[in-house]
């Protein structure tokens, strides 16, 4: 649990010193609780003082290393109430005792999704790997080794040391996660995760925190939580109550980020493992596994989940530059708006939809919405001439129609005036009255 | 230390709102938890799905599925009637598209016929949208309000411009419910409510709109809306925002690029008709996970899936 200023003021020694420089003892604390300063800029603080302080102001969910990607590390259960920090993670589901077409047909699909959306590239993050008593080590090890060649990262469960062994042994670099840790295995699993992210499993929460106690007993604190558990109802209580044990009940021994797999939850349902991938993704899921990943699911829950882990006080931009649709060239007529990733997604689709060839002119307003910007004077006749000679645009476009955006109709006149020979046309105030203006524009 | 479980359960509950009438009447709201933890304490009564039905209908082009489940009803009442089969549904929404006077410009007479026809196909609760058209809706909504007397249906929505038309006309005049639509601020959307209370509005007959948006496209406001408006009615038991929630999906998730772009124009992306499911279906998780107490969706794959996931976690 976070400290307040007056815990803090009551470890300091009360002198007023300075040399921590700030002016009184009272607001050294008061920083400190806010995080503005470390309590070892104190020079008088005690061992045992500052020993008890940096405990209690340890960060209360600790930040896992997943190859290239961060999880966790999270200080608020709602975006609103600050910022969410470390998006999750999709991945597909393989296991060794599924038939190798399947397993073939899930990667194939799988790689097919790699696309760019807002400057952030979406793809299949990780592959888990599962490789049961069923099968032996050998065919384990060999799946590890094939889902490896992907060159995603990898998180193996395993149910045993020995598979863990030879899937190691065979895909070594590529696995990030040693999953499959639990009461009974714990010691050996901790052995050979060496380095890597352990992933903890258990039958229920108590279970898995006993194990978690004892791996960090023990001198591990790169873990993981298998919150899946046997039924969806289970899965989504255990996702909750792990997040809320760490921010909100100081429980620091759940400060970990969590793995839910869907298609264990809903087999081979992938309407289901949709629609549990979008709950997981806002509800504390941080590694989100399904069976595979074909467009029709990553669309969705890609922009889900770029949508979701966005700073709350920065607004989402695209790059400023010309986006011609429906097959626009220099013939074609030409629109202008603002690069707020919203005002894109929603004008360019409805521009799409008309089907008219058209230049979408997207210039650089700060990343806000048009009467935001205009009114903050990133949105004018003068940003749009710069947007024109920075593009050049005056000499690669020979329709010389430009529409503008009906709210920001008052433009019209200075802009006239400050790009001769273009016919400025004023458009509609909102996009979805844009698919019969053009449809009926002359 | 080991671990003991601590349920999180409120004093202050979301209102709960009776929709439709006799064995088939559904009650929203009532939760006293956060959004879908029924693990903290056992729902009253579970979020509901709904499925929406159009005057006009859909355009199937590329949902073979869509076009096989509606195919052989030829009027509005044959498709309403085959909506209100899907396993799941709850609750059919009468979307009146085709009186908009930038379309079909249908008359109040030929929209109160339509919903008549709807009324007789089926006993689910009926929720009625109109065309977006401040004025045409006022009226339609006032006509459909007295030839459906009988039924105690929703009406989505009333908003800034048009609430006291629609609050008197529909929940004064015959008690009805209305659905208080306001544009993803929680400001807004008290204000609206509280307007709508301080014209004789009850607050039992109030469903909220807090506005709806497709993954990927502001979803981020919506979550947060919601997000808000459940802390604030459930934390500080702020009655003016304890009104059931009440989302229409299917309205802006079946017309992103997503769900629109066919086949032939971007093969990699796969099946038309799969891609606008999943989107419902992802959108519709979402919203509720944020705290909507019901969901609109067009989509029979979708209502089974989504009505599947909510009777999972019950």
């Amino acid at each position: 649990m976070a400290l307040k200023g007056l815990d803090i003021f009551k470890l300091t020694p009360k002198t007023n010193c300075k040399e921590c420089g700030s002016p009184t003892c009272m607001a050294f604390s008061m920083k400190v609780a806010q995080g503005a300063l470390t309590i070892d800029k104190c020079p008088h603080m005690s061992a045992e003082s500052l020993a008890k302080l940096s405990a209690a102001t340890e960060p209360p969910m600790k930040t896992i290393s997943v190859g290239e990607n961060k999880l966790g590390g999270e200080t608020v259960m709602l975006r609103h109430e600050k910022t969410l920090v470390n998006r999750n993670l999709y991945g597909i589901f393989l296991c060794a005792n599924m038939p190798e077409e399947e397993i073939d047909k899930r990667i194939s699909e799988s790689m097919k999704v790699d696309y760019e959306r807002i400057g952030e590239r979406m793809i299949v993050e990780v592959i888990y790997v599962n490789a049961p008593a069923e099968q032996s080590p050998e065919t384990c090890a060999a799946l590890a080794k094939k889902a490896a060649a992907t060159g995603r990262d990898l998180v193996l469960e395993a149910a045993d040391a020995d598979r863990a062994k030879a899937c190691l042994d065979a895909a070594g670099d590529a696995i990030k996660v040693l999953a499959g840790a639990k009461a009974d295995n714990w010691e050996s699993f901790n052995a050979l995760a060496a380095g890597k992210v352990l992933g903890v499993k258990g039958a229920d929460l108590s279970e898995i925190h006993d194990t978690v106690e004892k791996l960090e007993a023990a001198g591990n604190k790169n873990l993981i939580i298998d919150v899946t558990g046997g039924s969806i109802k289970e899965a989504f209580a255990n996702a909750m109550r792990v997040r809320r044990a760490a921010l909100k009940e100081g429980d620091r021994t759940f400060g970990y980020p969590s793995i839910v797999n869907t298609a264990r939850l809903a087999r081979e349902d992938r309407h289901m493992q949709a629609a549990l991938a979008s709950l997981f993704t806002l509800r504390y899921g941080s590694i989100v596994v399904l069976d595979s990943m074909s467009y029709a699911e990553a669309l969705p829950l890609y922009g889900l989940r770029q949508n979701i882990f966005t700073d709350p006080q920065k607004p989402m931009k695209v790059e400023p530059g010309v986006y011609p649709l429906n097959g626009a060239d220099e013939n074609s007529i030409c629109c202008v708006t603002v690069d707020f990733a919203l005002t894109y997604f929603v004008v360019s689709g409805e521009l799409e939809r008309s089907g008219v060839p058209i230049n979408m002119f997207i210039t650089d307003a700060g990343g806000y919405s048009v009467l935001t910007s205009w009114a903050a004077g990133k949105f004018s006749a003068g940003s749009i001439e710069k947007f024109f000679k920075e593009f050049d645009i005056d000499n690669k476009y020979k329709n010389k129609v430009l529409i503008l955006p009906g709210k920001v109709a008052v433009l019209k006149g200075e802009l006239e005036a400050k790009l001769p020979g273009w016919r400025i046309v004023v458009g509609t105030t909102e996009a979805i009255q844009l698919v019969r203006f053009l449809r009926e524009f002359k | 230390m080991g671990y003991t479980v601590k349920a999180q359960v409120y004093k202050a509950a979301i209102q709960e709102t009776v929709l439709g009438t006799g064995e088939k009447a559904l009650t929203l709201g009532g939760m006293n938890t956060q959004p879908l933890c029924s693990f903290d304490q056992a729902w009253k009564n579970a979020p509901a799905v709904g499925v929406e039905v159009s005057d006009i209908p859909f355009e199937t082009e590329g949902l073979p599925e869509l076009a096989a489940f509606y195919a052989g009803c030829d009027s509005f009442g044959a498709r309403v009637a085959k909506a209100a089969g899907i396993e799941g549904a709850k609750f059919v929404c009468l979307h009146f598209e085709g009186a908009d006077p930038g379309g079909e410009n249908k008359s109040v007479e030929d929209i109160v016929a339509l919903a008549k026809e709807a009324a007789a196909a089926t006993d689910l609760p009926l929720v009625i949208t109109g065309c977006k058209n401040v004025e045409k809706d006022q009226a339609i909504f006032t006509a459909i309000s007295d030839a459906l007397s009988d039924r105690n249906p929703l009406f989505l929505s009333a908003r800034e411009e048009d609430y006291k038309t629609v609050g008197a006309a529909c929940a004064m005049a015959n008690g009805h419910k209305v659905g208080a639509e306001s544009a993803v601020d929680i400001n807004l959307a008290k204000q609206l409510n509280v307007l709508m209370t301080q014209l004789g509005v009850a607050p039992a007959s109030i469903v909220m709109n807090i506005g709806s948006a497709a993954a990927g496209y502001g979803f981020e406001y919506v979550a947060s809306t919601l997000d808000r408006v459940k802390s604030a009615a459930l934390e500080q038991n702020d009655n003016m925002l304890q009104m059931p929630i009440m989302t229409p999906v299917a309205l802006e998730t079946w017309s992103v690029k997503e769900a629109l772009m066919n086949e032939a124009d971007m093969p990699e992306w796969g099946s038309k008709e799969d891609r606008a499911v999943q989107m419902e279906i992802v959108t519709a998780s979402a919203c509720l996970s944020c705290g909507s107490d019901a969901v609109i969706l067009r989509h029979p794959t979708s209502v089974k899936t989504i009505a599947a996931m909510i009777a999972a976690m019950a």
